[in-house]
């Protein structure tokens, strides 16, 4: 196997046999399971094959059409936001949704129905795509859209890469009025007054994100730090530099140490410590792409790689879950850099499995230490659960088959709409019946 | 000396149009060196013809090279091999850009030398598509440009072409043969003003090489195109290594004794 096929959170897990497509019309092998990989920014098993095809798409990476008058982008899927960003954002126009890091692919982006600081104004990235091309096994090239195919449509949106190949998408881009942020800043003590800023700043800010001291305890339990930011006026709309590549890059594998209790727990109070309330204006890359600054990052875990634990818990409990959630991580110890912390708001996805529903969902990484993350991650689960709450496949690598099952309760809608020859490691996981 | 003429021909040059930037014909447009080399070209704004021999695909390049900011992109389907469809090629991308100021070639193929040894077939249709029919199409874009007294051609031919090895000579023939022939049109062009560049890159990861386990020499398309893109826009060097490491490289295999080199197992 080529090194340099994993999935983000490095775990060991085989990618899978990779064949590049540099045509939407390139040939697919006849044996074999498939499955499409994007850039590989996905956490845990979803985005790998092992035993069968990874179709990289990184080489369908053509413009088709770019509407500057109407917003209106139409380019082949293995196009990574990045390269969208640099074409549209001098021309005035942002992506509609975006996740923390540009390093995605379009393909990438619908496959998971990728949600950002904007959900709860502007729901997932499924609901500003227009259009879609679908490559099944057997042949047939389905156009889909919210009218055209529409059940195929709605299964692709959110649908793991299961229902074939996504050749190319035209999605609706957002006018912006520059290429800055006005972001305020404000701390919190813990869940009730993060809940209480948060929910007071969603009629008035368009995205909202909180950073959560997860090794923090006791009194200090579930502090952190709030933003919320709105599109900047009377700026400048230039792409570069902030939106180039990483200027810095981890180069080796970090040591054990370097993530251990007292560096991170120094780290993290630093940083709720250094934030300082107030206003300021800032570049679209460093607000919504933080850690794009530097290139795989993912090192500094070492070489056994770390989890990330993504999920989101209703909002009628007043922040009674995310209390125990935060409880038993810093209770456990195990907790790493920052935990992240965002309102969902109430916007239906297109997406038959999409993961973003309304409440509060809560992300954090984990060094991977064998059998007691993922204990830890067992006693998460069931706060989850017993809050009715869901977790993010693309961020998983271990959710049982039965916890799958109970978050998406369209499940059975969806499984018609597989490919017969489409397959990954997370799918043989968590449906097993299916392989 | 011819050149005491130039001052009367110069104002027979063509003139670049103000708005379209300059006017390229990429042949072997497909490829993924000139695919990374045209998308830096359609940023500056160029005007640009592609042909090769996938109609749905140039399309596909087309409509990514003008909405990354081409002024104009034409393409024309034809396999190169067919040489009687030159003048044709030439005579459609100059009427579609109204001009020609740059050509550049990039097409070719990797045969199996393995194949290419136990069978003469094989080899000679790498011998016509690697040299033979990119010279045929190289006179006819030389009298041209001659003829305009302005321009500039610019070929990929391969460190392949230095010197033969039993791993790939057939193909170092071709290419061998191919910078031989650029150095005479160089030679020749000079008093017409028309610039010659050959560019010779080391191993790159495309499609052509897709089968080769790829180690620390190898470059990206992009980082090749980079090298193209400064040798177009530059009067500077006309014979380009890229990236430039492969000079030294190829200094140092061209220096070796033939006795010690036919010896080795390169
Ligand atoms: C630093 C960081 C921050 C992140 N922040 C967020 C966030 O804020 N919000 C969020 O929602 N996610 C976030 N993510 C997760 C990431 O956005 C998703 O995992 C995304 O799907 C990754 O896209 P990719 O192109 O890397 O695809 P991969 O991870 O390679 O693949 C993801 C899935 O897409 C499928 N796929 C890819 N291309 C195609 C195609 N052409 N056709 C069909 N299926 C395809 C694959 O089969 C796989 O199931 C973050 C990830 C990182 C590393
Ligand atoms: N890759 C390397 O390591 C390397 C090293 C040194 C030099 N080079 C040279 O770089 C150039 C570009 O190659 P590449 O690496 O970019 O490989 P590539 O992507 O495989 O490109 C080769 C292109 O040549 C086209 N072609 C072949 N025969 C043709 C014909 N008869 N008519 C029309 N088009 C034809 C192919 O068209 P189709 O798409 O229709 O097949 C293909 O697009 C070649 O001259 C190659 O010799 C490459």
């Amino acid at each position: 196997m080529a090194a340099g096929y994993t999935c983000w959170g490095r775990l060991p897990i085989a990618a899978g046999e990779p064949l590049r497509l540099r045509w939407r019309d390139a040939a697919l092998p006849d044996e074999g399971t498939l499955l499409a990989h994007g850039n590989g920014r996905s956490y845990g098993d979803s985005c790998l094959n092992p035993g069968g095809v990874l179709l990289d798409t990184r080489g369908l990476d053509r413009f088709t059409r770019f509407d500057r008058e109407r917003g209106i982008l139409r380019a082949e899927a293995g196009v990574l936001l990045a390269d969208m960003l640099r074409l549209t954002v001098p021309a005035g126009w942002f992506l509609p949704v975006t996740p923390g890091t540009r390093f995605i692919t379009l393909g990438g982006a619908i496959a998971n129905d990728v949600h950002g600081k904007n959900h709860h104004v502007a729901g997932t990235f499924g609901r500003h795509v227009r259009a879609l091309e679908l490559r099944r096994s057997t042949g047939e090239r389905l156009t889909c859209s919210p009218d055209q195919n529409p059940d195929w449509f709605a299964a692709t949106i959110g649908g793991l890469g299961l229902t074939g190949l996504i050749t190319w998408a035209e999605i609706a881009l957002k006018p912006i009025p520059s290429a800055y942020v006005a972001v305020e800043t404000a701390r919190f003590g813990g869940v009730d007054q993060f809940i209480a800023l948060n929910d007071a700043s969603e009629p008035s800010h368009e995205y909202t994100v909180a950073w959560v001291d997860c090794l923090a305890r006791g009194r200090n339990l579930g502090r952190g730090v709030f933003m919320g930011g709105n599109h900047a006026r009377h700026m400048a709309r230039t792409a570069a530099p902030p939106l180039g590549d990483p200027a810095l890059r981890v180069p080796f594998d970090a040591p054990a140490w370097l993530l251990g209790r007292a560096t991170l727990s120094a780290f993290n109070g630093l940083y709720y410590r250094r934030a300082r309330a107030g206003t300021r204006v800032q570049h679209l890359g460093p607000f919504f792409y933080p850690l794009d600054g530097i290139g795989q990052w993912n090192r500094l875990y070492g070489r056994r790689g770390f989890y990330q634990y993504q999920c989101v818990v209703p909002r009628a409990d007043g922040g009674a879950a995310l209390k125990e959630l935060l409880g038993i991580v810093a209770a456990s110890g195990q907790g790493s850099f920052l935990a992240v912390l965002k309102g969902f708001g109430g916007l239906p996805s297109p997406g038959l499995l999409s993961f973003p529903r309304p409440g509060y969902t809560l992300a954090l990484d984990f060094p991977n230490r064998g059998r007691s993350t993922l204990a830890l991650f067992e006693r998460l689960d069931r706060v989850v659960e017993a809050a009715g709450g869901a977790l993010y496949p693309a961020k998983d690598a271990r959710m049982t088959a039965a916890g799958f099952a109970r978050y998406h309760p369209r499940l059975e809608t969806f499984v018609r709409f597989v490919d017969p020859r489409f397959s990954s490691a997370f799918w043989r996981r968590v449906r097993p019946e299916e392989s | 000396m011819r050149h005491q003429d130039a001052p009367t021909d110069r104002h027979e040059q063509p003139a670049q149009p103000a708005d379209g930037g300059v006017r390229i014909l990429i042949v072997g447009a497909t490829s993924a060196i000139a695919q990374a080399t045209a998308r830096l070209l359609a940023a500056d704004g160029a005007t640009l013809f592609l042909a090769g021999r996938d109609a749905t695909h140039l399309g596909q390049i087309a409509d990514d090279l003008t909405t990354r900011g081409a002024a104009r992109v034409g393409t024309m389907a034809l396999d190169l091999d067919h040489t009687m469809r030159h003048g044709e090629l030439l005579d459609t991308a100059t009427a579609h850009m109204e001009g020609l100021d740059v050509v550049l070639v990039a097409h070719g193929t990797l045969p199996d030398q393995a194949a290419s040894q136990a069978d003469w077939e094989v080899a000679r249709q790498a011998l016509e598509t690697n040299f033979l029919n990119i010279a045929a199409l190289l006179t006819l874009v030389a009298n041209r440009l001659e003829a305009g007294r302005h321009g500039t051609l610019c070929v990929i031919g391969s460190v392949a072409g230095d010197r033969g090895r039993r791993s790939n000579y057939v193909y170092g023939t071709a290419k061998g043969a191919l910078a031989i022939f650029l150095q005479g049109l160089r030679n020749r062009l000079h008093p017409a003003g028309v610039r010659v560049v050959t560019i010779k890159p080391g191993f790159v990861d495309t499609p052509m090489t897709a089968t080769f386990t790829k180690g620390p020499l190898w470059a990206t398309p992009e980082r090749v195109a980079r090298g193209i893109h400064k040798a177009l826009e530059k009067r500077g060097p006309e014979v380009v290594y890229l990236p430039g490491f492969w000079r030294v490289v190829m200094l140092v295999i061209r220096l070796i004794p033939e006795p010690l080199f036919k010896r080795l197992r390169l």
